[in-house]
Order: structure tokens, then C-alpha cells, then sequence
């Protein structure tokens, strides 16, 4: 019914060439690596998003500084390959990448889709602010000591018989 | 067979297994943490709970742990039911209370037993909110990580290092839910399997540091079946590779060579294949622009090579193809084995032995199974650890046996077994010079020079069989070790005598053998096996070529030879005098090889070959099983190839005949087979080349491999085609058959459901058994049943001369490894270059304990 109202209606053009559309946050356009709350990088190089990738057009290399904080090497998207799809979103566990609602992104060279690290990573928390990964997990990498993290005891003293 | 009901329906199974063996051995899925098939069930981790019925009217049944029972006929079970199902769901929760939440960051995600299993009962949402357990971890050398934090208890760790692999430095402390697996204290793992851990722990406590360097998840690895490099018994390995880089390595499974097991040597050296010491450029020596491209050099090379006398020297770390291309180049006799004199004379003498099949070598399986073994003059825990990891397998399978005749124990019932069992072993003697860690579970050991051991078996000898001479001038403790000996290994029923080529010691090897010889009766199989040095020093032995002093003198007679090097440092095996003679004598010198080392200093023309993983080759192990290892990746940089190809393309230069095709490994071994029957068989090793399935190839990659458009697309944003193999029936990409390929060409172990190693399960005929279709590889030694040629040389006693050295090779695991030492982790676990004397000796010298620097002329 609505579809035949509309066919009905007259006829207008919008001049899109002028006036932006307005875009919900969760429009799924280019894709940002974000940073967590304490400004570090949030992707710690886990390659779900990778994995995730129905055109497997993400590839990382993991790497850990001296406090075994994993961080991606090098990081790249071949968006003349992306679909936009957002399943790398869905399946980071740490919000790192995110859809953000541009796609304003035309080259005249298909080599300059491909974006590196620098190009994706951005200086803030997106579209999930608070959410620090190193203190939910249960590994120390420099962010918390062991135990000091959310939802965890002080370190067993394996010393100790009491219970 | 016993028939048991599985949820009603009827199923044979094999008598004397426990429930969960009986289930997984069927395909069906049932979880488990702490059963293991080399080590057996102790029931701790309460994950394979089953239900059991009384009979067919009992709807109630009552929940009892799959891997404690044993199966029954008219056993009726369930798997599927709710109560169980529920039960195994609870179970796997509690676990999860305390895990980490770690998966992003953890080398074991993707190949994990633990997220195999939690996903199979069902647990995906924590329930749990209160606070999880936190534990400190421990530093354990640069091969193994350590995370505590995700432990769950299994025991399986402790179970594997200490009583498997008889380390002590591993244990279990603290109590109740506060246990820690750990060391005393921070500090190197000792035991050399501790590799191992990474595997048998089903979560990420223990995983492989050398990954973390450069981590890859499991399902972006391009995988292929190799073979071990780094010593004789040719362990099955998968090697995985990722943005050009070997990455790791992972056991891969045959029952017969190393079941489930790798040494730490095995899993860590493989690093040379990413080192920068690499040759990487085809060089013509002597020119202003020495780096040559592939069109100069086939130019270059009809000048050497025709009009002058080749030789070539081969290598025992070369593939058989590739010595075979080298011996079709040069000629067969023209080829020499680039091995001094008296390590050619030990091999040959080895092969003879073997070849003439009167007396039968064992598998690491058969070794395993035996139920007295006697090590003469090896020292195996250095060169062949794996071979030493299966002795002490004897050594306690063969105490659980003796329990197991006295109380009636299944022997999957581990925790039972090694309580009745307690401190009793099985018959070990352990003769070598100098003392090792195997020495703890032998019941007589004794060390000593070569011919003195030489003269222990010969008495040995002379007491099984009485038609052998007695040794002359015999000290007591020589008679009385011979006589324990000697009356242990006549109770066994299949005695192993393990014997090797690392003491240099030819008498070693006919004692070994007049042993095993005598012991052969109709009630007793008696085994002998070999240690050689290298992971094809067998197939060059049975080559019979001649050794590097033949060479050199051809090389004194003749001023116009081109010598050819295929893959051989011969300064680590010959004196440094001789070897600058040979190639001051040689007008050209060709050399193929991997990495840069003094010989290829020498060459005039240096050729880059492929690693192992850059190519395939089949190499043949010390018990001649010829084992063929597949390409793993193509180098981006096309020069790198087999040595056999190279070696090929000179082959048409010098006989200027071809049929402009490529050759293929197939054809290596069929050429080979065909020119030397003593390699008959051969060929046959794995399906040929256009072997497919459905017509399609066994992928390499899995069916989740990422960044198929993104890894090249820095340099071009055009994917490249992928890369083709005309070798094997493996492909480098992510399509081809999924389903179960055949056992030579697994290229890693998935099933639906499992993505860790566990997988393995629904490879195997039965759990712990062969792979489906038979294990790979073809033995290429039969037993004839041959009558034996007795030895009767007895060598004399060892007496020292004043004024001289007996200089002996002490190998070390970490360090003595011409290849394995460019692995960081293994370098700095190396010992430094050291001389051991005796305490006697050095008094004589006036040397004080702890200096460090003496001249050695």
C-alpha cells in the first residue's frame, strides 16, 4: 500500500550534491581501528576480524610490546575489496574496529583504497567509550598487574593451605 | 569383539578399551579434558560423563565417567542424554569460572581443546559473576610461555612431563582450588620435550614462544606434511607458514615413528629456514657483478660442466632426490658420500646388516613395546630423543604389564597401574660413554670406551649363544654385567638392542648385532635398531657411494674436475686440511645448498636451493622407512627450488638431451628405483602428483584462512594468481576436497567441531591406533629370515697410550644440530664448545676445577 502511494506521488529530486544525508552512528561505512580510554590501541592483533571477513580483505600481523601487549604490526584494509558487510565489527572482542557512518571514499587509483594502519586508526573511543580490554582480561600486559583487573582475586599465594 | 548399545543403537567395539576410547574411536563427540591416548585415563576432569543402564528396562541409568569403564558386552549407554548432557554443560561452567578472559590474546585460541569443548556442551554465556581466580606466572625458558590464569586443572601437564617424559622440574603445588602447575621456582624447562606442553595442555597455560615472535592463528597457517630435519628417526611434522615466514611447528601423528610426540630440537629448530643467513642469490664467483640472474648462470654453467670431469658429493641431510639427481649428474661413481672415511664404513656396515634382513629393526612403535632393551654405545637421549622418549615407555609399560599379570587392570587405567606398579621398571641397560638422564630408569648402566662396551656385548653374545667366542682377559664387572644382562633380556619376549654410529665404533655395531641375533628365537622377536646422524644419512648410506677421501684422491689424480656440492658444510665433518686441499685441487666448485657456511665460501658457483619447507623431498630414516615431506610455501623469490631441479636442468646441459619438461619428485623416485633396487618400493611412498579427489587438490590452507586481498595489496592491489604446485597433489589455496585426505597428505588435523589438535582423533582407525588408510611412509628394509652372519671379531680392551688423546664426540641436543642452532631459544639453551676429561686426566695435567682456557693443538 505504501509502495503504491509512493509510485503515485509526484515526482521530486533531492540535490544530494548539496545537502548531506544524515547517517545513524551504527551506518556502516569506513572502517576505524580505535583507541581505548587510556589512549593505548585497542586491537590487540586477535585476527577474528580477519577470519570474519567474507572477502578476506583484512590482514594483520600481531606483535606484543615489552609488557606482552599485543598490538597489530601492520594492519590493512583493501576496501576496493570491502563490502561493508560489518562482521569485522561484530566479531572484535574489543571494539576496536568500527563502522563509522562515512563513505565518502572515491579514488581515482585503486591502489589508494588500500588503507595501512596509519590510515584506519583513530584518536578516539568510537562509538564504544569506556571499554579497556587489558583490564578485563585476565593476562598482565602493562595496563593492570594480575588481580588488580575487574572481577578478579589478589594472585593465589600457592604457599598457603588455607582455603 | 563386545556389542554395545550407544543410545540404542548396536555397536562393535574393540575389547579391553574404556567407554570413551570405544565413542571417539566411533566418530561420536563426546568431551574430554584429562584422558589422553598415550597417557591413559585417571578420571579427573569429570568432562566425559556418559550414562550407563543396567539393561534394556532401566530408562534411569546412572552418570559415570566415560573413560573410567571399561567396555562390556550388552553395555548399554548414552551419550545423548538430557541428565548427561546437562551433567558434562555444568561441568565444563564450573571450569569456566575462573578463565580468563583471554581468547583475543591467546596463542591457543583457534586451536584450543578447551573452546572446542565449551562450545560442544553448549556453555556460551557466563552465568558466573562473581571474581575469577588470578595466578602469578612463571618464566620457563625462551621455547615455552607460561599463563597460569587459564589453567583448569587437568593434571594433564605433570602427567606428560613427569611421568611420560620423566622431567622432575615441572610439578604441581598448593591445594585445593588453589593448585598451580609450575617449577619451584622461575627457571628453563630441562626436560628436552617440554615442547610437548603446548600441545598437551588443552587451554593456553603452556604454548610455543618461538610462534609468539610472529604469531599466526592456526586457520591462517598454509600447512603441509614434513618431515623432521634435525636427527634420524624422521618424526611426522606439519609446518606452517604465514607472509612468507615458517611459523611453526606442530606434531603430526603416525603410530608407528612418533605417535604424539615431538623433542623440543624438532619443534623449535626450524627457524633457518626464515634466517638471514640464507643464500637467497644465485652467485658466479670471481666476476665484478657476482649476483647473476637464472639466464646467466644456465649459460654460465655448460663451461664447468661439459668437457671436464664432474663429481658429485652428496649429502645425508638432502632429500634421496636430491643426492639421486646428483648421482644421474655425475655418474655413480662418480659420486661420493662427502662423509670422512670411517662414518661411511659404519653406515655401510649398517645397511648390510639391515639389508640382508635376517634380523628385524623396529619402529619408534615397536621400540614402545618392547619388554627389555639394551642401548650399546648410544648416546640416544642427545641424538635421537624421541627413540629415548619410547625406552622409557618400555621401561614403564613393561612394569604395568608385570602389575597388570597379577591383578586383572586395563591398561588405559593409568593412576591404578602406576600405583601397583610403584618404583618397579622394566629391564633397561644403558651402556654409553658418558652418563644421561636414561641412566635414572636403567637397571644397569655402564660407561665406558667404545671397545670396551663392544667387549660387554660380545660376552653378551657368547653367553646367549655359546657357538660365539668368550671375550679374553674379561674384567669381573664385565662378566657380571654381561651375565645380568644377558639373563634379563632371555626372559623378554621382544628385546631391543638400539646400537648407533655416534660413538664411532664399528665393534659397537657387530656386538649389537651378534645380541639381537642370538636372542632371535621362535618364541623371542628380537629387535635391532640404529641411530644415524642426519635425517637422510640412511638413504646415502644406501646409496653405497664412496666416501669424501675416495674424492679427494680422484681430485689429486685429475687437475680438471668440477666438483658439485649438494647441501654439505664438509668442514663439520672432515678435517679443515683435507677439505682445503679437495678444493684447492678442484678447478671448479659448484655448491648447492640453504644457508651460508664455510664450503659455500669456497664455491665458484653458489646456487640457492629450497629448506625442507620450500620444497619436497623424501628422506629416508634409520629405520629405512622412506618418508616423503611436502612443499609448505613457495618463496616469493622464484630461484629458490630443489636442488634436484637445479641438478636436473644441468643433467640436460651435460647430455644435451630433453624433453623440455619439468621433473617431477615421482619421476626422481621411479628413475631411482629403477637404477638402485635397493630402493624398490620407493616410489610408491605417497599417491603420485596428479593424485586428486573428485577431481579437486588437498588444500594447504584451512577453510577460514584470511586476507587473501589484503596480503599483497601494499605492493599490488591486483591479487596474484595463486600459486600452482605440478609436484604434488596438495594446492597452496583454501579450495579443493574437505573431506579426509589420504594419510601421507594431511596437510593439518580439523573435523567439524574440533579445531585443536585434538582432531587427530577422527583421523585415526581407533584412538591411539593407525591413520585411516594406514600410516604414511614405506619401509624399504624386509625381513628375509635370512640365516645371521655371526661377528666373531672381539676388539681388545681399551688402554690408555701415554702421551695421546682418544678424542670422542659428545652430542648435545641443543647445540650439536648444524641447523637447529639458528632457532634464538635453542642457541642460548646451547652449551658452550667444551672438552670433558676425567677427573684422572686432569690431575695429570696440573688443571684446576672451573678454568676455562686451555690450548688444544
Amino acid at each position: 500500500m505504501v509502495s503504491l502511494s509512493a509510485s503515485l506521488s509526484q515526482k521530486r529530486n533531492y540535490p544530494i550534491s548539496e545537502e548531506k544525508v544524515a547517517l545513524r552512528p551504527r551506518w556502516r561505512g569506513r572502517i576505524v581501528l580505535t583507541k581505548d580510554p587510556d589512549g593505548g590501541e585497542r586491537c590487540v592483533g586477535c585476527y577474528l576480524c580477519a577470519a570474519a571477513c567474507p572477502v578476506d580483505c583484512i590482514a594483520l600481523q600481531a606483535t606484543e610490546d615489552e609488557n606482552g601487549r599485543r598490538y597489530p604490526e601492520f594492519f590493512r584494509i583493501n576496501f576496493s575489496r570491502c563490502i561493508f558487510c560489518g562482521y569485522c565489527e561484530e566479531a572484535c572482542p574489543t571494539y576496536a574496529i568500527q563502522l563509522t557512518p562515512d563513505f565518502e571514499m572515491a579514488e581515482y587509483r585503486r591502489q589508494d583504497l588500500v588503507y595501512e594502519k596509519e590510515d584506519l586508526l583513530i584518536d578516539s573511543q568510537g562509538k564504544y567509550p569506556g571499554y579497556n580490554f587489558y583490564k578485563m582480561a585476565g593476562l598482565s600486559a602493562g595496563v593492570k598487574e594480575k588481580g588488580k583487573g575487574e572481577n578478579e582475586e589478589a594472585p593465589v599465594d600457592i604457599k598457603s593451605l588455607l582455603p | 569383539m563386545p556389542r554395545i548399545y550407544i543410545d540404542n543403537v548396536p555397536f562393535e567395539v574393540k575389547a579391553g578399551r574404556n567407554l570413551l576410547e570405544a565413542c571417539l574411536s566411533l566418530g561420536i563427540d563426546l568431551p574430554y579434558f584429562c584422558w589422553h591416548p598415550a597417557m591413559g585415563s585417571i578420571g579427573a576432569c569429570r568432562q566425559c560423563a556418559v550414562k550407563v543402564f543396567k539393561d534394556a528396562e532401566d530408562t534411569k541409568g546412572r552418570i559415570m565417567m566415560s573413560c573410567m569403564e571399561s567396555v562390556k558386552d550388552d553395555l548399554r549407554i548414552s551419550v545423548c542424554d538430557p541428565g548427561a548432557k546437562a551433567f558434562r554443560a555444568q561441568v565444563i561452567e564450573w571450569l569456566m569460572t575462573n578463565h580468563p578472559h583471554d581468547c583475543p590474546v591467546c596463542d591457543e585460541g583457534g586451536s584450543c581443546h578447551l573452546q572446542d569443548v565449551t562450545v560442544m556442551t553448549g556453555h556460551d554465556y557466563r552465568r558466573y559473576q562473581f571474581k575469577k581466580r588470578t595466578y602469578t606466572n612463571q618464566y620457563l625458558g625462551p621455547l615455552i610461555n607460561h599463563e597460569m590464569n587459564r589453567c583448569i586443572q587437568c593434571y594433564r601437564c605433570v602427567r606428560f612431563y613427569r611421568d611420560y617424559a620423566g622431567g622432575k622440574d615441572l610439578n604441581v603445588f598448593s591445594a585445593h582450588n588453589h593448585v598451580y602447575f609450575g617449577r619451584e621456582k622461575d627457571g628453563v624447562l630441562q626436560s628436552p620435550f617440554s615442547g610437548n606442553l603446548a600441545e598437551v595442555c588443552p587451554t593456553g597455560v603452556f604454548t610455543d614462544k618461538t610462534l609468539k615472535e610472529h604469531y599466526t592463528r592456526k586457520w591462517d597457517l598454509t600447512n603441509a606434511p614434513a618431515i623432521c630435519q634435525h636427527c634420524s628417526l624422521g618424526c611426522n611434522v606439519i609446518a606452517g607458514e604465514r607472509y612468507g615466514q615458517l611459523r611453526s611447528i606442530v606434531n603430526r601423528y603416525n603410530s608407528e615413528v612418533n605417535g604424539y610426540f615431538l623433542c623440543d630440537k624438532g619443534r623449535f629448530g626450524y627457524e633457518f629456514v626464515n634466517s638471514e643467513n640464507r643464500i637467497t642469490q644465485t652467485l658466479i664467483r670471481h666476476r665484478t657483478a657476482e649476483a647473476v640472474d637464472e639466464p646467466t648462470l644456465m649459460s654460465h654453467l655448460p663451461n664447468i660442466l661439459i668437457g671436464h670431469t664432474v663429481i658429485g658429493i652428496g649429502s645425508p641431510r638432502a632429500s634421496i632426490e636430491n643426492n639421486y639427481a646428483l648421482m644421474e649428474l655425475a655418474g655413480r661413481e662418480c659420486f661420493y658420500q662427502g662423509l670422512p672415511d670411517n662414518q661411511v664404513f659404519l653406515e655401510q656396515k649398517i645397511v648390510d646388516i639391515l639389508s640382508a634382513g635376517a634380523i628385524h629393526t623396529p619402529s619408534l612403535k615397536e621400540i614402545e613395546q618392547a619388554d627389555a632393551v639394551l642401548i650399546l654405545g648410544e648416546d640416544i637421549w642427545n641424538t635421537a630423543p624421541v627413540m629415548a622418549l619410547a625406552v622409557r615407555q618400555s621401561v614403564m609399560k613393561t612394569a604395568a604389564a608385570h602389575v597388570q599379570e597379577q591383578v586383572p587392570l586395563p591398561g588405559w587405567h593409568d593412576a591404578a597401574l602406576k600405583e601397583l606398579a610403584q618404583e618397579s621398571k622394566g629391564f633397561l641397560a644403558n651402556m654409553s660413554v658418558l652418563s644421561s638422564p636414561l641412566d635414572e630408569i636403567a637397571a644397569c648402566q655402564a660407561h665406558g670406551a667404545p671397545d670396551d662396551m663392544a667387549r660387554l656385548g660380545f660376552q653378551i653374545a657368547h653367553l646367549l649363544n655359546n657357538t660365539l667366542p668368550a671375550v679374553d682377559n674379561a674384567s669381573a664387572a664385565l662378566l657380571q654385567d654381561a651375565h645380568l644382562i644377558s639373563q634379563q633380556l632371555l626372559l623378554a619376549r621382544h628385546p631391543v638392542i638400539i646400537a648407533g654410529t655416534s660413538a664411532g665404533s664399528e665393534a659397537l655395531i657387530r656386538a649389537a648385532y651378534d645380541i639381537a641375533a642370538s636372542l632371535q628365537s621362535s618364541e623371542r622377536q628380537a629387535a635391532l635398531a640404529f641411530v644415524l646422524p642426519e635425517c637422510n644419512s640412511m638413504g646415502l648410506a644406501m646409496t653405497g657411494a664412496s666416501s669424501f677421501e675416495k674424492a679427494l684422491a680422484i681430485v689429486q689424480q685429475n687437475p680438471d674436475v668440477t666438483a658439485v656440492i649438494l647441501e654439505n658444510d664438509l668442514y663439520r665433518n672432515m678435517p679443515a686440511d683435507l677439505v682445503d686441499s679437495f678444493f684447492s685441487k678442484c678447478r671448479q666448485v659448484v655448491v648447492l645448498d640453504t644457508l651460508h657456511n664455510r664450503t659455500t665460501e669456497k664455491a665458484d658457483v653458489l646456487i640457492p636451493v629450497a629448506t625442507f619447507a620450500e620444497g619436497d623431498g623424501t628422506f629416508i630414516n634409520n629405520e629405512g622407512r622412506a618418508q616423503r615431506s611436502y612443499q609448505v610455501f613457495m618463496s616469493p623469490d622464484k630461484v629458490l627450488k630443489e636442488a634436484f631441479k637445479w641438478l636436473f636442468e644441468m643433467k640436460v646441459i651435460r647430455s644435451a638431451i630433453s624433453n623440455g619438461h619439468d621433473v617431477h619428485p615421482d619421476e626422481m623416485l621411479a628413475g631411482l628405483e629403477r637404477a638402485y633396487p635397493q630402493f624398490k618400493g620407493i616410489a610408491a611412498v605417497v599417491p603420485p602428483h596428479e593424485f586428486r579427489i573428485h577431481g579437486a587438490r588437498i588444500p594447504r590452507e584451512s577453510q577460514r584462512y584470511s586476507g587473501r586481498t589484503a596480503m599483497q595489496a601494499n605492493k599490488a592491489v591486483s591479487e596474484p594468481k595463486p600459486l600452482q604446485d605440478d609436484d604434488s597433489p596438495l594446492s597452496f589455496t583454501m579450495e579443493g576436497y574437505r573431506g579426509m585426505p589420504p594419510a601421507p597428505l594431511i596437510p593439518y588435523f580439523w573435523a567439524p567441531g574440533w579445531n585443536s589438535g585434538q582432531a587427530v582423533n577422527k583421523y585415526q582407525q581407533e584412538t591411539g591406533g593407525a591413520l585411516k588408510g594406514g600410516d604414511p611412509g614405506i619401509r624399504l628394509f624386509r625381513d628375509t629370515g635370512a640365516q645371521p652372519a655371526w661377528f666373531q671379531d672381539i676388539p681388545d680392551a681399551f688402554t690408555p697410550r701415554q702421551g695421546k688423546w682418544f678424542l670422542l664426540p659428545q652430542y648435545q641436543l641443543f647445540g650439536s644440530g648444524e641447523l637447529s642452532i639458528y632457532t634464538k631459544g635453542i642457541a642460548a639453551l646451547s652449551a658452550a664448545p667444551r672438552a670433558i676429561l676425567s677427573t684422572r686426566d686432569a690431575a695429570t695435567l696440573n688443571m684446576a676445577t672451573g678454568a676455562a682456557h686451555y690450548t688444544v693443538r
